[in-house]
């Protein structure tokens, strides 16, 4: 106990992390075991490991590295589709699922890193609003051009093609991805488990790197660009560093991801989904790697538990969201809510009370 | 001939979305966001269209009429519900906040008018011109777009040069605290901007769906996208901006389907976006503002 008060307050912070995420595996896992969760949720464990991966991932763009990216969804396809290439044609000869997985994810993360970098290189040149919206232009091509991918599979080994099934020129084999029809007979390698560690993984890489010199000087660049290239620092670097670690995150995410389902189109991955994985960041606090990842979790459960309303769901989806934005940063409601606080805190204290009051009518100048 | 034909094509879809980009630039220029709900109030006005015109039988320019008074009333009321509280707030607040409008009015129309899509009457009754002897056939459509869009850009130009109004909307956009100084009515000039956005749109829509006849609640949001991006083009925040943005993008669009392929002819879109904005940052006619230090 001693040792843990000792440590400094990052470090702790950082322990608190992993273990809500370990405490959270483990319970799970036991109402698992006792048979207490419906089948619903057993279907989306994979998927929220996923989320709350990319959840962290975007954060690293939007809250560490401070930029606007709507395009996020983009490295995750990337991510899915070349990790089920993989995997469909290792398959065989890997006999362990979780080695092929293992290998699967790897290899997506690097395809969605240079994926990252060629997006990357051309953006960091724009700023604010014009960034957000060159990635979500890059979003959009992702997706096109994987609308028109063709690959195969056949004794030869890989075919790829952008025309067509026919331009393959496949003896026999079979067909992994379709076009917009997009990968079917995809090998369900991903587990919980398998989620769970990629979660630990993206924690231990972002909470890092977020420490270290290289994460302190993207934050010194996101407060204050000026002032940061005037200490030396080079500011396109770090912030392709933060672009691009975060793309090879949504890649694996990606992969895990496309491998818990039967089948998947390019078309999952498109504009909305990037705007599900801003909102995780967002509603959780931009920054706030802790708050992003419980938003990511409550998300993706919330809609399925809402299913008995049927089409009210998402009607009520937006409501609650545009009512959250409004509560979290109207600067009226939020003086209401800490004036309430305070006075609820310090009942007795008229001291504290007067001081209060005192800050509060400065800051309202 | 064909080439003819694609090229007047694309100037009738850019007109659409140097329509759209209007509202998207406006909106822009005075509250710094960007409004993601834009799209979906083209799909209000074109449902409302249809609807005045099938169900109630109004004459094509009464419905019209009704569908721009629509949206401008809907815009409004998005502007004062949604983002009026948080004009202080981050841009990102904002911009997820327009997100949520943009679900909500979806999800409206599908509850309301169901998902199965409706079968658009074009709003203009005239037969098609044909030109050299039968190899160049323009639809009557086309034209009345294309000259809907000249006329909105003229009187949008004239109004925010000439009236008081829009000298207030300029003045807005420019320098919010000053404007205020000055004794204009900030909160009511950017009503007015939503509102003239959202009647844009209503029309734009009605305009979008004559042309390509199948109404869904998801109508809005891909034109919206490109509209945006037009706006991008162009330079956001200025108004010539998104007329040459948004001619430019339609035409590029019908080429790329007519010579390239209709699969890629997005993607080609999109790059055509950025390597515009890595020449020139700012958009074609978008000011570069230096930052003082």
């Amino acid at each position: 106990m001693e040792r843990i008060k000792n440590l400094n307050k990052t470090t702790r912070s950082h322990i608190i992390t992993f273990a809500i995420v370990i405490v959270a595996f483990v319970v799970m896992q036991a109402l698992i075991a006792a048979h207490a969760v419906s089948h619903s949720i057993i279907g989306l464990l994979v998927p929220i490991c996923a989320y709350v991966c990319m959840s962290i991932s975007l954060n690293l763009v939007v809250g560490i590295s401070g930029e606007l990216s709507l395009g996020h969804a983009g490295f995750m396809s990337v991510g899915a589709f070349s990790g089920l290439v993989v995997a469909s044609s290792l398959n065989t000869s890997i006999n362990s699922a979780p080695l092929c997985l293992f290998v699967s994810i790897v290899i997506a993360g690097l395809f969605a890193a240079i994926a990252g970098l060629l997006v990357g290189l051309p953006v960091m040149r724009l700023r604010g609003d014009y960034l957000a919206i060159v990635t979500l232009a890059f979003g959009e091509i992702i997706k096109n051009l994987l609308n028109n991918l063709y690959v195969g599979m056949d004794n030869k080994g890989l075919h790829f093609s952008m025309k067509s099934v026919q331009a393959l020129g496949m003896e026999g084999g079979k067909m992994l991805i379709e076009g917009p029809k997009g990968a079917v007979g995809i090998p369900q390698l991903s587990t919980f488990v398998a989620g769970f560690i990629l979660i630990l993984f993206t924690l231990f890489v972002v909470l890092n790197l977020i420490g270290s010199r290289t994460g302190r000087a993207i934050m010194a660049v996101r407060d204050n660009r000026i002032a940061a290239e005037s200490v030396g620092i080079n500011v396109t670097k770090y912030r392709l560093i933060a672009f691009v670690v975060s793309a090879a995150l949504a890649g694996m995410a990606g992969a895990l991801y496309a491998m818990n389902f039967s089948s998947i189109a390019p078309k999952k991955f498109d504009f909305n989904t990037s705007i599900l994985v801003l909102v995780f960041v967002v509603l959780g606090g931009m920054g706030n790697i802790r708050g992003g990842m419980v938003a990511a979790a409550v998300l993706t459960v919330l809609p399925e538990q809402l299913r008995f309303i049927g089409d009210y769901r998402m009607l009520i989806y937006s409501v609650v969201l545009i009512g959250v934005m409004i509560v979290t940063n109207n600067p009226k409601i939020q003086r209401a809510l800490e004036d309430f606080k305070g006075r609820f805190r310090r009942r007795g204290n008229k001291a504290a009370q007067a001081v209060d009051s005192l800050e509060g009518g400065v800051s309202d100048e | 001939m064909g080439f003819l034909t694609n090229l007047i094509n694309g100037i009738s879809l850019g007109s659409v979305y140097a329509i759209i980009a209007l509202g998207y630039t406006m909106v822009y220029g005075i509250a710094k966001m960007l409004n993601f709900a834009h799209g979906d109030v083209i799909m209000v006005g074109g449902y409302v269209c249809f609807f005045a015109m099938g169900s109630l039988g109004l004459p094509p320019l009464v419905a019209v009429l009704l569908a721009v008074i629509a949206c401008t009333c809907l815009g409004i009321v998005v502007e004062r519900l949604a983002y009026k509280p948080l004009r202080e707030a981050p841009s990102l607040a904002v911009l997820i906040t327009a997100i949520g409008v943009s679900y909500f009015l979806q999800n409206s129309a599908l509850l309301l008018w169901g998902a199965d899509p409706k079968a658009f009457a074009s709003v203009v009754p005239f037969p098609s011109l044909t030109l050299f002897d039968g190899q160049l056939t323009i639809s009557s459509v086309t034209i009345v777009t294309v000259l809907a869009a000249a006329a909105i850009m003229v009187v949008l130009t004239l109004f925010t040069t000439k009236t008081k109004m829009g000298k207030a909307m300029r003045a807005c956009s420019e320098d919010k605290g000053a404007a205020q100084l000055m004794g204009i009515n900030v909160n009511s000039t950017i009503s007015m901007v939503f509102a003239i956005g959202s009647g844009l749109a209503a029309i734009a829509g009605v305009l979008l769906c004559s042309a390509y006849p199948t109404l869904v609640p998801t109508t809005g949001s891909m034109p919206g996208i490109k509209a945006f991006t037009a706006a991008v083009l162009g330079g956001i925040g200025s108004i010539p901006g998104a007329a040459l943005g948004g001619v430019l993008l339609g035409v590029i669009e019908i080429f790329a389907k007519a010579y390239i392929g209709t699969q890629l002819a997005d993607a080609i879109v999109f790059a055509v976006l950025i390597v515009v904005l890595l020449i020139r940052p700012a958009g074609l006619l978008g000011k570069e503002i230096r930052e003082k230090v």
